[in-house]
């Protein structure tokens, strides 16, 4: 068993209707800043766990998506191992 | 009938739900904690409002993992009555006894205030001492409360008859200034397709005696008052 450190994003789903995306987008377009599109607002979640192996460990991180860190109805979700050169990642 | 109001760690409507049964004769409320595994031999459940577990994550997203969901779970899928309101419906929706999710509300404020919402189905058990399209009036009080469910699910409660309760203007129309929250299709509440599941955005509890304000709530909670499935947790 290893320690791993995992970045977690959750982000609404393309499609959805994002207020707080549209409501920054608001904001940087009086500040000036004209032509910015799209912008969505999610959160990342960093944590540690102890695991046998890289993909082991990301399969965890999924596996923690799946049932609390994200909605399946509103959500998608990316895991990345921070650990080591090459990050490992699996999407959902 | 006994009815379980449960108490989530910053559940805050818990006191309201209770005070309000209680005005209701045949209807004899008790406090089930979150912690508990058993629902001690209750004939329905609501959960309450309020922030439970803070709301972290996701409002709900916690909460639907106290020890206590697993009974409520079995307790709904074997028939027996649940009602979900404010961050119960929210709760509801993240343990998948309800579709859909609550999001954002598309003001990005919290919006407390009195709504009109109109009865759309009074063919349900908790709804018959309404009319269909009626107009009733009582609080709302959330920042999440902006109904979301994907196209096809949409499509199921339109079509089944799903939507309880949907917001509209004084009127009883649909159209500008009738959503709060920006939901989809002006939903306000729900029905699980079984019929025994019943999530809602606005406080019934609240609107139970004149001097709330409204007492449109009270024919909910007549209706449950008057249920008999015979199951009981």
């Amino acid at each position: 068993m290893k320690r791993y450190h995992l970045e977690v994003r959750v982000k609404p789903r393309p499609g959805l209707l994002d207020p707080q995306g549209r409501a920054i987008q608001h904001a940087l377009d009086s500040l000036g800043f004209a032509g910015t599109e799209d912008i969505r607002v999610g959160k990342v979640i960093d944590l540690a766990l102890m695991a046998g192996s890289p993909d082991a460990a990301v399969e965890l991180g999924r596996e923690m998506c799946r049932k609390l860190l994200a909605n399946p109805v509103t959500e998608d979700f990316q895991v990345t191992l921070m650990n080591g050169a090459r990050p490992v990642e699996g999407a959902e | 009938m006994k009815v379980a109001v449960v108490t989530f760690p910053g559940s805050n409507c818990d006191y309201d739900c209770y005070k309000a049964m209680q005005l209701f004769p045949g209807i004899e409320p008790a406090f089930v904690w979150h912690r508990e595994q058993d629902l001690g031999g209750v004939d329905a459940v609501v959960l309450p409002g309020g922030f439970a577990h803070g709301d972290y994550l996701r409002a709900g997203a916690i909460a639907r993992f106290s020890p206590i969901m697993k009974s409520v779970s079995e307790f709904a899928r074997h028939g027996g009555p649940v009602v979900g309101i404010c961050n119960g419906f929210q709760i509801l929706c993240e343990s998948g006894l309800l579709p859909g999710a609550l999001l954002r509300n598309d003001t990005l404020r919290f919006r407390s205030l009195d709504v009109h919402i109109r009865v759309e189905s009074t063919r349900t058990m908790f709804t018959p001492r309404y009319r269909e399209g009626q107009v009733i009036r009582m609080p709302i009080a959330h920042g999440e409360g902006s109904y979301y469910a994907a196209p096809e699910t949409l499509a199921e409660l339109e079509g089944e008859g799903r939507i309880v309760f949907r917001y509209v203007r004084r009127d009883g129309e649909l159209g500008m200034g009738s959503n709060p929250n920006g939901s989809q299709h002006n939903i306000a509440g729900i029905i699980s397709a079984d019929g025994n599941v019943l999530g809602m955005m606005p406080h019934p509890e609240r609107a139970v005696e004149e001097i709330l304000g409204s007492s449109d709530g009270r024919g909910l909670f007549e209706a449950l008052a008057a249920h008999r499935t015979g199951v009981a947790a």
